[in-house]
C-alpha cells in the first residue's frame, strides 16, 4: 500500500515528492520492524522494537549527550578537522614537486586501502585513554583518503587555463586561490564526505580499546555486556544522526560552493 | 624500461624516507625505557649501546622495522602451516597464514554477497523511479551509520541466535562492500549518453536489450573501480568484526591478543599481514580489470 503511494508520488513531479518519498519508505521500514518484533515475539535482547529504542533514547538523554560530546565533539570532530586540514596542506606541498607526487600517491593509495582501524590499540597505548588517542586514530584514518582526493583535485585545472593565468602574470598564490582551489573543490568535498563516516568509526572503535568511563564506544561495550540492547540501539541512533548530520552539512556546503559543477545539475 | 624505472624510483625514495622516519621514531620512543633500566641498575650507557638496545627490545613501544620483518618471517615461512596434534594434522595457530585465511574466507564470502546485492539494487534503481527515489537516500544514510563501530554487537546478537563462524563476519563485510558497488553501478548504468540510447531506440531495441548490450558493458569500468574500494572495505569489516567476540583465530584476534598482552611486535606483524592481504586483493582486481577492459576494447 505504501509502495503504491510511493510509485504514484515518484511518477508525478511534485516539488515536495523528493522529500516525501524517502520519508514514507523509511517509515514503512520502521513499521515493518515494529510489526515483526511484536508478531514473532522476538526477545528484546536480540532486536528491540523501535518504540523501546525511542523510550530508552528519551529516558537517557543526559547520558547520551555526555557520550556524544566526549566521542563526537572532543574525539571525532577535532580529529576530522586536524586530519583533513593537515592532508590539504600536505597536498599543497606535494603539488609543487612532481617527484613527490609520483612517489607519494601510490603509497598513499596503498595506505588508504589498509585497515587503519587496526592502529587503534597501538595509538591508545601511546596516548592513553583520553580523547587525544581518539583524535590520533581519527587523524590516521582520514589523512590518506583526503590527501589522495586533494592531490587529484589540484591537478584538475586545464593547462590552457593555467596558461591564461600565466599571461595575466598571476603569481603562484593568485593562481592557487583564483583557479586551482576552486577547480579542486568537487574533489575536496568528495574527500570530506568520505571522511565524515571514517572519523566517527575511528573515534568509536578506538574507545573499544580503552576509554574513560564515558563515551559512545565505552557505553556500547558496557551495555552489550548488560544485554541492554535498547540503550545500545539508542547510541547507534545518535551515531547515525551525527553521521548523517555531518555528511549533510558537507553536502550542503558542496551545493553552495560548487553550484557550477555538472554533477550538481538538477534534471 | 626507462619509464618503469622513472615510476619506481620515486616510490622507492618515499618508502625509504618512511622507513628512516620509522627507525628514528622507534629510537626516540623506546629510549626512555632503556634509560630507566640503566638508571635502576646504576649503569652509565654509551650512545651506541642505547641505540642497539632500542632496536632489540622485547616489548618496545614502537618496534623497529627489522623486528616486524623478522616476526613476519618467523610466523609465515618459519612456522609449519599444519602440525601434529593428537594423531591428526591440524592448522597451526602460530602460523600467520592460518590467521590470514581465517580472516580472508569471510571477507571473500561477504564481498561476493555484497557485490551481487549491490548490482541487483543498482539495476532496480536505474530501471524504476520509485526505487530510485526511496532507496537511494537510505543507501547513503545507511553508510553514515558507523557500522564498524556496531559490528561487535551484530556479531554478539547473531551468536545469540545461533549463527556462529563464517556467516556473521561475512554479513558485516557484505554490508560494507555493497554500498560502493551500488553507487558505482548506478553511475555506470547511467553513463551511456542520450545519443547512444537514441541509437538503440532507432534499432527498436527493448529495455532488456538496451540493458544487456549497452548499459551493462558501459558500467564495467565503474564497477571495477567500486570493487577495489569494496574489497578493501570488506577486509576492514571482517577484521573489526573479529575484535569484540573474543575470537581466537584471525588477524583481528591477533591484534586484540597482542594489545592485551602488550605484544607490540605481534600487533604490528598482524597489521602488516592485513596490509599485504589488502594489497594482494586490490592488485588481483586490478589485473582482472585490465584484462577485461582490454578484451572489451575499453583499455586506454
Amino acid at each position: 500500500m505504501f509502495w503504491g503511494v510511493n510509485v504514484l508520488l515518484a511518477s508525478r513531479s511534485w516539488p515536495f515528492a523528493r522529500l516525501l518519498v524517502p520519508v514514507i519508505f523509511g517509515a514503512t521500514l520502521l513499521i515493518l520492524w515494529q510489526m515483526i518484533v511484536v508478531r514473532f515475539e522476538i526477545s528484546p535482547v536480540i532486536l528491540p522494537a523501535p518504540t523501546d529504542i525511542a523510550a530508552a533514547f528519551m529516558s537517557n538523554l543526559p547520558t547520551l549527550w555526555v557520550d556524544f560530546v566526549q566521542t563526537i565533539v572532543r574525539g571525532a570532530l577535532v580529529g576530522y578537522v586536524l586530519g583533513c586540514g593537515i592532508a590539504i596542506l600536505a597536498a599543497l606541498a606535494i603539488d609543487r614537486s612532481p617527484f613527490l607526487q609520483k612517489g607519494l600517491l601510490p603509497v598513499g593509495n596503498f595506505i588508504a586501502a589498509l585497515p587503519i582501524v587496526g592502529t587503534a590499540p597501538i595509538l591508545v597505548m601511546w596516548y592513553g585513554f583520553g580523547p587525544s588517542s581518539k583524535v590520533a586514530v581519527v587523524v590516521a584514518m582520514v589523512f590518506f583518503p583526503m590527501l589522495v582526493n586533494a592531490v587529484q583535485g589540484l591537478k584538475e585545472s586545464d593547462a590552457i587555463q593555467r596558461d591564461l593565468m600565466h599571461t595575466y602574470a598571476a603569481s603562484y598564490w593568485q593562481t592557487l586561490l583564483k583557479l586551482r582551489l576552486p577547480t579542486a573543490l568537487p574533489f575536496l568535498f568528495n574527500g570530506l564526505k568520505i571522511c565524515t563516516t571514517l572519523a566517527l568509526i575511528g573515534a568509536i572503535v578506538a574507545e573499544f580499546f580503552g576509554s574513560p568511563t564515558v563515551g559512545m564506544g565505552f557505553r556500547i561495550k558496557i551495555e552489550v555486556g548488560r544485554l541492554a540492547m535498547d540503550m545500545v540501539w539508542a547510541e547507534i541512533a545518535v551515531a547515525a544522526l551525527a553521521g548523517s548530520g555531518l555528511y549533510g552539512l558537507m553536502a550542503l556546503l558542496e551545493r553552495k560552493l560548487t553550484f557550477w559543477h555538472p554533477s550538481q545539475r538538477r534534471g | 624500461m626507462r619509464r618503469a624505472a622513472g615510476a619506481v624510483l620515486p616510490i622507492l625514495v618515499v618508502v625509504g624516507v618512511i622507513i628512516a622516519i620509522w627507525y628514528a621514531a622507534a629510537w626516540n620512543m623506546n629510549r626512555h625505557w632503556t634509560l630507566d633500566q640503566a638508571e635502576r641498575r646504576g649503569v652509565e650507557i654509551t650512545a651506541t649501546e642505547l641505540f642497539t638496545d632500542t632496536m632489540w627490545q622485547e616489548r618496545p613501544r614502537l618496534p623497529a622495522p627489522h623486528q616486524v620483518a623478522i616476526e613476519l618471517w618467523n610466523t609465515t615461512a618459519g612456522e609449519a602451516m599444519f602440525r601434529e596434534r593428537r594423531g591428526e594434522l591440524r592448522p597451526n595457530p602460530r602460523s600467520l597464514f592460518f590467521h590470514a585465511f581465517q580472516t580472508l574466507a569471510p571477507t571473500m564470502l561477504g564481498f561476493v554477497i555484497g557485490t551481487l546485492a549491490g548490482m541487483a539494487l543498482a539495476i532496480a534503481i536505474v530501471h524504476n523511479r520509485a526505487m530510485d527515489m526511496s532507496v537511494m537516500p537510505w543507501a547513503i544514510a545507511s553508510q553514515t551509520i558507523p557500522i564498524l563501530a556496531i559490528a561487535p554487537i551484530v556479531i554478539v546478537v547473531l551468536n545469540a541466535v545461533g549463527l556462529v563462524g563464517l556467516v556473521p563476519k561475512s554479513l558485516i563485510s557484505a554490508y560494507l562492500s555493497f554500498f560502493p558497488v551500488v553507487v558505482g553501478m548506478v553511475k555506470g548504468l547511467r553513463s551511456p549518453g542520450a545519443m547512444d540510447l537514441d541509437l538503440l531506440r532507432t534499432y527498436s531495441a527493448s529495455r532488456a536489450q538496451t540493458f544487456w548490450k549497452l548499459r551493462l558493458p558501459a558500467s564495467v569500468p565503474f564497477l571495477f573501480a567500486s570493487l577495489k574500494v569494496g574489497i578493501a572495505a570488506a577486509l576492514v569489516g571482517t577484521i573489526v568484526a573479529e575484535l569484540p567476540t573474543g575470537a581466537r583465530f584471525g588477524l583481528g584476534a591477533r591484534l586484540l591478543t597482542g594489545s592485551y598482552y602488550g605484544q607490540t611486535i605481534q600487533i604490528w606483524s598482524a597489521l602488516f599481514m592485513a596490509a599485504i592481504c589488502a594489497a594482494i586483493l586490490v592488485s588481483l582486481l586490478g589485473l582482472a580489470e585490465r584484462s577485461t577492459l582490454k578484451r572489451m576494447g575499453l583499455d586506454r
